[in-house]
Parts: structure tokens; C-alpha cells; sequence
């Protein structure tokens, strides 16, 4: 049976992990290549790699972080942050990420999605989005790490997403994220039914029974979470042990 | 020993050369037909799509020489299906090493497209995976099967079984990525090169 993933998201900056707490204030937690080493021994599924400030400030991912983390990593992975072209794709594939993950470029060039899947398969090509609830209900998506509202709302981007090409959708909720209640449920689910690619759950972790509520009722095919992991709050085969015996299928 | 990855227009190929790092053995990564033939295994990767890929392995006249190797060979996910009769993506005659056609993944609700994520390998039948237990879990990416035929070594479920790897002669292929599965992704390319 196909497993449930749970996914480490490593944010990146000077070639540090950090973890933003609602994408401001961050704190050291260590060297991406060891770190991701350690949660590949530990039974993470997949881990991700974003270099957060790349957006914001136009820099590049750090393609010799990608490099040492595919010598020392035996599980996928997924890098994203400061992805505005093809030949970014490239140079990351090239290090020897398994996918990438784009999210405001995306928002600005949504033809760089058909780009991606077209050169180098769908299952390449991971949408990020990071959304907000309006004090209307409705999720809006912003850009630069959540820096900017745009008119875009999130199941619709998502679908536009998936028809041009993308092979799994990444939502983090600007709303949850950092705060540690548990995931957006109700806006998983919706991704769920509306899409037939795989969609990644983010934001909001902070016990272990909210990636049982994130697979059960937000419908996710996969969750990540960061500091949970980093500060050892939840270790990973607990985690897992926790879920096989709620009856949530995993590795 | 002398591991060859065959080069050519796919992606994945560095992934594999970790892997193999990982196991102390250095490949070459290589288009050459002498040098695919003398060496001691052969590995034939691929993240792609099969019409496009043919279309290159036949203009290039690597195809004729993979399907000829008389050395153990092992293709990986595209190169799995490379080495089947035909596939259904871009509707393509592949090189007919394994007598099997290559199926699109049906739709049906509930199912996601690309079958994407660890799964687990049962009725395991090779050497290949001497050193795993059934129903060990494998990564698998992709959206076209091989359905389960006389060839199959390893089933998996999704939507119904299809096969997981394949052997025939010096042939052995996996639909899912032993050099991204994990220890049992390693323990599964160990034996490869101990065959």
C-alpha cells in the first residue's frame, strides 16, 4: 500500500538550517547535509530543501548544499527558493535534486510550469503555494514567502497548477504555519477533491495527532514540518509508530 | 569491478552515481558500446519520456547495443520501460528485451497520478532481493506500469498489481528507484553487483 510521507523541511540561509517562526525570527539548527542524513536514518520519506531568503533577495540556491546532501542522502528530495528559470532547474538537477519546488515564480511566469514538466517530466515539478485565510474564509495566495497578497485564490491556482503540468502540490498555510494548532484540514481536503496529484501538507504541526488529522481529514498525501523535527519536539519513528497504530499507512 | 552507467538524454543519472559511491564502487558514466560491453555490470537509468528517449537511443544506435549486452544489466524506472515491446506513453516501440507492453495508470478517484511514494514489493522472486523481506517499501515516480507478466520478480499494489521489477537472462530491471529507496534500495543494488 502506498505510504503516507512525512517530510522534513530544511529552510536554508548562508548554507545554515534555520527555521523562521511565521517566516520572521530565525534560530541555527545545523548543517543541511547531516541534518538531512540524520532524519534519512531516522525514516523520514523525503526531505526538502529551501533556500528561504533566495526570493527575497534574489539569490541563488546554494547548489554546493544540494550537492553534499545527494552524496549523503539515500531518500528524495525536493529543493526550492529562487527558482526563476529553466537553467535554475537544470543547475539543481544537476546537483542531484530529485524535484524542485516553485512558488512565486510560478505566480509571475505560470508558463514556467508547462517549461519544467515539458523538459524535464511532471514529476519534477512541485507547486509550492502559501496561502492565507481572508476574514472572509477565502484562502488567498501571496508571494515572496508571504510577503505579498495576490489576487490568486488557492484551489484554483492549484488546479491551473496541476493542468500545466505540476507533479505535487505544496501548501503551506500563512495562517498556521509556525503556530503549532495543527494543519489547515478543511483547505487539505479541498485540495484533495480537487486535484489527482499528490498533495503535501505544511504549516501548523505541533503534536503528532495533527499529521493524523492532516492525512485523515485534510486527505494529504504527505506532511512536513520543520522546527518540530530540528528541536526534537516529535521524532520521527515515534511519529511513525504513532501512526501505523492509528491505522494511517506508512513506511 | 567496472560499473557502467549508460549515458544518454535522461535525467537521474547522478543520483545513481551517489548510490554507488555510497557502496564504495566509482561508475563511468559512459555512451561508448566497448566500453557498456566489457564492463562487469551495466546500469541503464532514466527520468523521462519514452518516445523522446527512443527516438534518441535508436538515432544513436544505443539501443541496438543495449538490447545486445550479454553482461548484467539492470534498467531503472524509464530504462525499465525502455526495455519492454512498446509503451503506451507517446505510443512507441521500445527494444523488446522483455515480450511486455507498457500501460498508462487508469484514473480512478482516490488514485493519484503519478503513482508517487513509498510503496511496498511482494512476492519477491530473485536474488536480487535475497537480502529483503517481502512487502519492504521502495520510491517509486511514475505514471506508466508494466503489467504483471512472466518476466515479474516483484509485484506491487496500486490500482491493482503490476510489476515491480522484472529478470530475464542477463537482464533485471525495477520500476521503482533502488538508488533513492533507502538501506533496502542499497541492499537491492548490492546484489545487483554481486550477480
Amino acid at each position: 500500500m502506498l505510504a503516507k510521507r512525512i517530510i522534513p523541511c530544511l529552510d536554508v540561509k548562508d548554507g545554515k538550517v534555520v527555521k523562521g517562526v511565521n517566516f520572521v525570527n530565525f534560530r541555527d539548527a545545523g548543517d543541511p547535509a547531516e541534518l538531512g542524513a540524520f532524519y534519512s536514518k531516522a525514516g523520514a520519506d523525503e526531505l526538502v530543501i529551501l533556500d528561504i531568503t533566495a526570493s527575497h533577495e534574489g539569490r541563488k540556491t546554494f547548489t554546493d548544499v544540494v550537492e553534499r546532501v545527494a552524496a549523503n542522502v539515500s531518500i528524495p528530495f525536493t529543493v526550492g527558493g529562487g527558482i526563476n528559470e529553466l537553467s535554475d532547474v537544470e543547475r539543481l538537477l544537476k546537483a542531484g535534486a530529485d524535484k524542485v519546488s516553485i512558488n512565486s515564480a510560478a505566480l509571475r511566469n505560470p508558463d514556467l510550469i508547462n517549461q519544467i514538466a515539458e523538459n524535464f517530466g511532471s514529476q519534477v515539478c512541485v507547486v509550492a503555494i502559501d496561502a492565507k485565510q481572508e476574514e472572509n474564509g477565502e484562502w488567498v495566495c501571496y508571494l515572496n514567502g508571504g510577503r505579498i497578497p495576490t489576487q490568486r485564490k488557492l484551489v484554483e491556482w492549484a488546479v491551473e497548477a496541476q493542468q500545466r503540468g505540476a507533479g505535487e502540490i505544496l501548501f503551506t498555510s500563512m495562517s498556521h504555519d509556525g503556530v503549532k494548532t495543527g494543519y489547515p484540514n478543511e483547505a487539505l481536503a479541498a485540495l484533495a477533491d480537487a486535484l489527482t496529484i499528490p498533495v503535501i501538507a505544511s504549516g501548523g504541526a505541533g503534536a503528532m495527532e495533527h499529521f493524523k488529522d492532516a492525512f485523515e481529514l485534510g486527505k494529504a498525501d504527505a506532511a512536513l514540518a520543520a522546527s518540530v523535527f530540528h528541536f526534537g519536539e516529535i521524532k520521527i519513528d515515534e511519529l511513525k509508530d504513532y501512526l501505523k497504530t492509528q491505522n494511517i499507512p506508512v513506511r | 569491478m567496472q560499473v557502467a552507467i549508460v549515458k544518454y538524454n535522461a535525467g537521474n543519472i547522478h543520483s545513481v552515481v551517489h548510490a554507488l559511491r555510497r557502496l564504495d564502487v566509482e561508475p563511468i558514466l559512459t555512451d561508448n558500446p566497448t566500453l557498456l560491453q566489457q564492463a562487469d555490470k551495466v546500469i541503464f537509468p532514466g527520468v523521462g519520456e519514452a518516445a523522446t528517449t527512443m527516438r534518441y537511443l535508436q538515432n544513436t544506435g544505443l539501443g541496438t547495443v543495449i538490447k545486445n549486452l550479454k553482461n548484467p544489466v539492470l534498467g531503472i524506472c524509464l530504462g525499465m520501460q525502455l526495455l519492454c515491446k512498446h509503451s503506451e506513453e507517446g505510443n512507441v516501440d521500445a527494444l523488446g528485451v522483455f515480450d511486455v507492453p507498457v500501460k498508462k495508470f487508469t484514473w480512478t478517484p482516490g488514485i493519484k497520478i503519478p503513482h508517487m511514494g513509498w510503496n511496498q514489493i511482494e512476492q519477491l522472486k530473485s536474488g536480487l532481493f535475497s537480502q529483503c523481506t517481502e512487502n519492504s517499501y521502495v520510491y517509486f515516480v511514475h505514471s506508466y506500469y508494466v503489467p504483471v507478466c512472466e518476466h515479474t520478480i516483484a509485484t506491487t499494489l496500486y490500482n491493482g498489481p503490476f510489476s515491480a521489477a522484472l529478470h530475464k537472462d542477463n537482464f533485471y530491471a525495477t520500476q521503482f528507484h533502488p538508488e533513492k529507496s533507502g538501506d533496502v534500495g542499497s541492499l537491492i543494488l548490492e546484489q545487483f553487483l554481486q550477480l
